[in-house]
């Protein structure tokens, strides 16, 4: 038998963006867009405010027509269909429950539109309230439900659709501190049991960090970086996720390479860094006019220091927080941050002694902001 | 034991502070009942009350009282002698033109006439505010403005050409005439009216049911409806009073015997033969206004919660 390749297979994609572009008017929002989400993946998309990642989803979701570029939903071409024929669920930041019904009807609603049999409906809508745990809560109208429990009947209300792909838009940003933490896990469990491909769009890197398998930062409607959390955090593409992620969030140091003693090294108003053990596909050339960015966690301080190469600076200001201490120091002209352990304690003033970890650190170019 | 002398003095201190701050004010403060701001409030709201309220005492005085009575000239003083004679006949046997049996005919015509005018008005614009809010299409914007510039025309203009359009169309001088054009005239104001209301309405909403499949009419039908019912009340409001009272349409589109009951009591205080029966004038005029009236009387409370509802965003 003679099997012919097929051409536009999406094998294991179960949601393909293909050159996505989105304009009102003459404001470009998505340019050319393009992202493969793997079959059972928890995506999420990750950017602030106008970035472009509400836009995204309303795309996928068929809620907004792309004006240009398509879209496959488990190999299927959705980009005309309507929100209803593409395999989806959706759950809004602001719950959006149709307040006049109760928590069932809002859960049938999608179902009993369908047109499906009763027995069925109440099949399904038992299933998801036991899994969702708001059995006792079915015949309540939302009204008289807690933020959290109405944005777990939204979850529900995309969970009896019985669909391939969910789709969240900010779901938890509505909540309180704890129970944002206490509904993050669920979710995560809820993936983990369901196995269902997730899109799941917010501002909170935490949140981001904690849920996803990849994450695609987005920043004026461009993916930045789409990677796993680990490679995000350790390994940013460019200066803006550098800067995005991680809270503290990052130090930079602006300076350039030079050659000192055959070697290159960063150096900036003077003081010289070496760059042992970081790894990059570049030679690193001297002359070169670049960023470094080291994590407040990935400096050694006094005690810690193993060997590496040493520098001196002087606390400038000092943040207890708890489990963490955050120190502010000053360093050949720059302030930076250094994440120490909670007991350990610094006068302002006093004199310490760093070690930057590079194997750890990245390097930017100071005019192009990728990384070297 | 200097700690011990400190911490007394430091206590008695703190005790004599505690006794002088106990004798201030303390709690809320007292308030005047008859301050200078109360009474000029409840006074200038009483002078605005008398000023709507005398004629209103004027007419129902007069509309009980017997023509003898009136020829006395003092219209202010109460009926010596209440009778309700002069109700009756406003309502069963007042003439106007070629028939005597009073106001009754004009009340049921323009019960006739209210009733599908108000259906099919607030319908239709309650349908175009809904999908000028929540389903824009290009030119959406352009419609509803032109829809708004719509209100801005003075009726007058309007009354000939569409004379000949309904003449054309056979439905001249018919309730179905009639109806049409009050859901037209209606339209520019209860289309604003409905459009921002739905727009206050959060769209997650809307994409909620969008992606549960629920299409235009379920959308509008099992979402939008039931979270609307301020904003219908005040729609019904407007449409009910205007309607009724609407004189110019009543008496330019509808034959004598379809006349509305506004037309027909200007036919019976304006009759220029035989006396001026004032106390059948003021019943006919009362039984008139009553329809609005209790309208506003019922739902008073509605429509002001509806007037604020559609007046947050728009």
């Amino acid at each position: 038998m003679n099997v012919v390749p097929m051409q536009f297979s999406k094998a294991n994609h179960s949601v393909s963006v293909r050159d996505l572009t989105l304009s009102f008017g003459a404001l470009t929002v998505l340019g050319n867009l393009n992202l493969d989400i793997h079959d059972g993946e928890f995506l999420v998309l990750l950017g602030s405010s106008g970035c472009g990642k509400s836009t995204l989803l309303n795309c996928i979701a068929g809620l907004l027509e792309p004006t240009e570029g398509q879209i496959f939903i488990k190999d299927k071409n959705v980009t005309w269909e309507e929100p209803k024929d593409r395999g989806i669920g959706m759950v809004f930041q602001s719950y959006a429950l149709y307040p006049q019904m109760t928590v069932e009807k809002n859960l049938s609603f999608g179902l009993r539109v369908a047109g499906m049999p009763k027995e069925d409906i109440a099949k399904r809508v038992a299933r998801a309230a036991e899994i969702l745990q708001i059995e006792p809560l079915l015949q309540r109208k939302p009204a008289a439900l807690s933020g959290g429990q109405r944005q777990r009947v939204a979850i529900g209300r995309a969970l009896v659709r019985d669909v391939d792909v969910f789709l969240f838009d900010e779901p938890l940003s509505n909540l309180d501190a704890k129970l944002r933490s206490e509904l993050r896990v669920e979710i995560k469990r809820l993936h983990q049991q369901l196995k269902n491909t997730m899109i799941y769009v917010t501002h909170d890197q935490i949140e981001a960090l904690t849920l996803a398998d990849r994450i695609a930062i987005m920043k004026s409607g461009v993916i930045q970086q789409l990677a796993d959390p680990v490679t995000i955090y350790n390994r940013p593409n460019n200066l803006f996720v550098a800067g995005f992620i991680g809270s503290p969030s990052m130090n930079f140091l602006r300076g350039e390479l030079v050659e000192e003693g055959g070697r290159t090294v960063f150096s900036t108003h003077g003081v010289s860094f070496s760059l042992d053990g970081y790894e990059t596909s570049e030679t690193l050339k001297a002359g070169r006019k670049v960023v470094l960015g080291v994590r407040p966690e990935h400096i050694k301080v006094d005690g810690d220091l193993a060997g590496e190469e040493v520098h001196e600076a002087v606390v400038d200001i000092e943040e207890p927080m708890g489990a963490d201490n955050l120190i502010w120091l000053k360093l050949a002209g720059h302030t930076i941050s250094v994440r120490v352990g909670g007991a350990r304690r610094y006068a302002i003033g006093a004199e310490v002694r760093l070690g930057f970890d590079m194997r750890m650190a990245s390097v930017f170019d100071a005019g192009t902001e990728e990384r070297i | 034991m200097a700690d011990v002398s400190t911490l007394k003095t430091v206590a008695a201190g703190s005790g004599a502070a505690a006794n002088r701050l106990s004798a201030g004010p303390r709690g809320r403060k007292p308030k005047r009942v008859l301050s200078r701001r109360n009474i000029m409030l409840y006074g200038i709201l009483g002078l605005a009350a008398l000023y709507y309220l005398l004629p209103l005492y004027v007419m129902v005085v007069t509309s009980l009282k017997g023509m003898p009575e009136i020829r006395l000239g003092n219209i202010f003083s109460p009926p010596v002698e209440i009778t309700f004679e002069p109700w009756v006949k406003a309502w069963a046997e007042a003439c106007t033109g070629l028939n005597c049996d009073g106001l009754s005919r004009g009340f049921w015509n323009s019960v006739k006439i209210m009733i599908p005018s108000v259906v099919v008005s607030i319908f239709v614009a309650s349908v175009t505010g809904y999908s000028l809010a929540n389903w824009r299409f290009k030119g959406s914007e352009l419609f509803f403005s032109i829809l708004i510039i719509g209100a801005f025309i003075p009726y007058q203009v309007m009354i000939y050409p569409i004379v000949i359009v309904l003449r054309e169309l056979g439905i001249y001088g018919t309730l179905t005439g009639l109806i049409i054009v009050h859901t037209i005239f209606g339209m520019p104001i209860l289309t604003l009216l409905f459009r921002n209301y739905f727009a206050s309405l959060p769209e997650e909403l809307f994409k909620a049911a969008r992606i549960d499949g629920a299409g235009f009419w379920q959308i509008y039908g099992r979402i939008m409806l039931p979270m609307s019912l301020p904003i219908f009340v005040v729609a019904m409001i407007l449409q009910v009073t205007g309607i009724w009272n609407d004189f110019l349409f009543g008496v330019v589109f509808t034959r004598p015997d379809t006349y509305p009951m506004t037309v027909q009591l200007n036919n019976i205080v304006n009759s220029v033969q035989g006396v001026k029966e004032y106390n059948v004038n003021m019943a006919a005029t009362l039984l008139t206004g009553a329809v609005p009236l209790i309208v506003y009387f019922l739902s008073g409370r509605l429509f002001v919660r509806g007037i604020a509802a559609g007046a947050v965003k728009g």
